[in-house]
């Protein structure tokens, strides 16, 4: 599904440059739920960012569902990303005067669904979520687990390829982030590749498999026994 | 481009801060406001104007002899000369297009002695020997009787048409004019009608003591054989009088044995080429209006422009996110040039409608208090309007391009990692 090779990247911070991922090989494959760890400064975000098309390579080269990713311009890159990945983030980003439905259904507006087609999808993934009855809540109504839940919805509703998570927990407190990772693993259990960036252990065990970045290159990648989230709700 | 989510987007945006898109529209009307309200008040002052040219046939010229500047077969420099009849044959039979071509002659009145009596009363007044066309050259109403017609040309009828100037000088208040006597010059003359001129200039006075005979019953009374004064010409409606004058002056030149180029000869007045200045200064005023009213507008639109920015500014983030999701670039684009359109033609809408208020109300004092000088009836075309509306809209599109461009510069990332 996910295919890098040699990947590099440095941001340029006045006169001297910062090597910030130094050469990457990774591959995942369809289905997998990976957890990608490392302390901060150890290029977890900026591997995530090139992965989300939201950042450009240096050298390198990214090959998504067997589609290479390079030289693309910003029309190309929103209608991949629209295409092929669907975002949470740790501050949940939902764009706050639009209501719990109208967010979920942005990816599907453009998509350039049917208004009618789109609301009824963005119902049925806030039914997934279980957030039916919340539909018409602003975000400001919802708690931050069922912000997150909103924006997980969102993610999934443009059905993408692979879903990028980043730190989705890093926001709420630990009942609420099982109950977040038993979302993101009923999700997974349906087929779909999931990518988290996260720094917390317990979290980094409930995925099928751990990829340890340090300084820009891969420590550790290690598949492990999945710890169900359901256990702890 | 009209569809329903855009449009609740736009009004979601403007509606989220009611106090500050209320205060940037206030820039875009008043401007607007401005460019109609001085648009108006120069139709107004052109109105004013023109009603005080009345209904004069602007399209004339008045031409007089002057003696000529330069020597020609035979005859001296210097020379006088008066134009004939046969003048104005010439005119009429070699220069296409002129309507009127009215012979005139006249007799001293003002700074002159006494030239009219009736009874024992006196008075000084301009006498004119005239053909019935002059009236639509010089418009005036006849308040009783009846304007020199046709016939009275022809039978050298002694009769005339007093201004009610010279009838309150002559007569007694309430006593009956047509059908008297007064005497001109020692010649009798029957009074057949009176008239009244309309101007509201300094002369208002003075052109109701006039008196109109035909012409040649003036020629004949007066021993004028054929000659005429001086000349009123009038030239049809689709062209102009000041483009046919010197084909006139080359027949009158030729006919008069007169040097091509001796252009002291024949005096004129252009009433037109007056007329036309005075319409090229209201050209002119609609340009300051123009002028004015666009700066006025354009410091509104750099508002709504300054606004666009801060709300891109805002809205960075939001606009990160939508670009994660897959928002086009170019529907971010269109997405904020539409809002800050949408923003400067509703508020030029309102400044449109409020101008046509204004100018409502100041006709209404208008009607109701009575015309004031040189003003009359302010008001905008439907034209105006229109490019009123067309200038909202390519200001509305420049007050947003900016802030359109700037909204997809920041990339994704960097919209992301704002708070």
């Amino acid at each position: 599904m996910i295919e890098i090779k040699d990947l590099h990247k440095s941001y340029k911070m006045g006169s001297n440059s910062l090597h910030v991922l130094k050469g990457i090989n990774f591959s995942v494959e369809e289905g997998e739920l990976v957890a990608i760890m490392g302390s901060s400064g150890s290029g977890k975000s900026t591997l995530l960012n090139i992965l989300g098309m939201l950042d450009v390579l240096d050298e390198g080269s990214y090959t998504l569902d067997g589609v290479p990713i390079k030289d693309l311009n910003e029309t190309k890159a929103a209608q991949y990303r629209n295409k092929f990945l669907g975002f949470v983030f740790q501050s949940f980003n939902l764009i706050n005067y639009k209501s719990a439905m109208e967010n979920v259904a942005l990816p599907l507006y453009y998509q350039k669904v049917g208004r009618k087609e789109r609301q009824e999808k963005a119902l049925k993934y806030l039914e997934q979520v279980g957030l039916r009855e919340w539909a018409d809540h602003l975000p400001s109504e919802l708690s931050g687990g069922q912000k997150q839940r909103v924006a997980i919805a969102r993610a999934m509703a443009a059905e993408p390829k692979v879903l990028l998570a980043d730190e989705p927990t890093g926001a709420l407190d630990s009942t609420t982030s099982y109950e977040v990772m038993d979302l993101i693993q009923k999700i997974n259990d349906a087929g779909n590749t999931i990518l988290i960036v996260t720094h917390e252990p317990d979290i980094a065990d409930m995925c099928k498999r751990i990829v340890h970045l340090k300084d820009g290159v891969i420590v550790e990648d290690k598949k492990i026994t999945q710890v169900r989230a359901s256990q702890y709700v | 481009m009209f569809n329903k989510d855009r449009w609740k987007e736009i009004l979601e945006v403007l509606t989220s801060n009611w106090f500050r898109t209320i205060l940037t529209a206030f820039g875009v009307f008043w401007g607007i406001l401005i460019l109609i309200v001085l648009l108006a008040a120069g139709k107004g002052l052109e109105n004013g104007i023109r009603s005080n040219f009345g209904d004069i046939a602007t399209n004339t010229m008045f031409m007089w002899t002057q003696g000529t500047s330069i020597a020609y077969k035979g005859l001296p420099k210097g020379r006088r000369f008066t134009f004939k009849l046969e003048d104005v044959a010439a005119i009429k039979q070699k220069v296409p297009d002129l309507r009127f071509v009215s012979p005139r002659n006249q007799l001293g009145g003002f700074n002159g002695t006494n030239n009219v009596v009736r009874g024992i009363k006196t008075g000084a007044f301009n006498v004119y020997g005239d053909y019935p066309d002059i009236i639509n050259q010089d418009p005036m109403s006849i308040t009783s009787g009846r304007f020199i017609n046709q016939l009275d040309i022809e039978g050298k009828r002694k009769v005339a048409v007093i201004g009610e100037g010279v009838r309150t000088s002559l007569y007694d208040v309430g006593e009956e004019a047509i059908g008297t006597y007064i005497k001109i010059q020692g010649v009798n003359f029957m009074v057949v009608g009176t008239y009244r001129k309309n101007s509201n200039d300094g002369n208002a006075e003075e052109i109701q003591k006039e008196i109109f005979i035909p012409f040649t019953s003036f020629s004949q009374a007066f021993n004028q054989a054929n000659n005429v004064g001086w000349m009123a010409i009038t030239a049809n409606d689709n062209s102009s009088i000041t483009q046919l004058k010197e084909q006139i002056f080359t027949v009158v030149r030729e006919n008069q044995k007169i040097h091509p180029q001796d252009l002291r000869a024949v005096g004129h007045f252009d009433l037109f080429e007056e007329f036309n200045r005075v319409l090229g200064l209201f050209k002119a005023m609609r340009w300051i209006a123009y002028f004015v009213g666009v700066l006025v507008l354009l410091s509104g639109v750099i508002g709504v422009s300054n606004i666009m920015l801060i709300v891109v500014k805002e809205r960075t983030k939001e606009i990160g996110i939508r670009r994660a999701l897959g928002e086009n670039p170019w529907s971010i684009k269109l997405q904020i040039i539409m809002e800050s359109i949408f923003l400067t033609i509703m508020s030029g809408m309102a400044g449109i409608s409020f101008g046509a208020l204004v100018i409502y109300l100041v006709n209404y004092f208008l009607a109701s208090n009575g015309p004031i000088e040189m003003f009359a009836n302010p008001s905008v075309s439907l034209g105006v309007v229109l490019v009123a509306l067309i200038i909202l809209v390519v200001s509305g599109l420049l007050a947003g391009f900016i802030p359109a461009q700037s909204a997809i510069k920041v990339k994704p990332i960097e919209a992301l990692r704002m708070e």
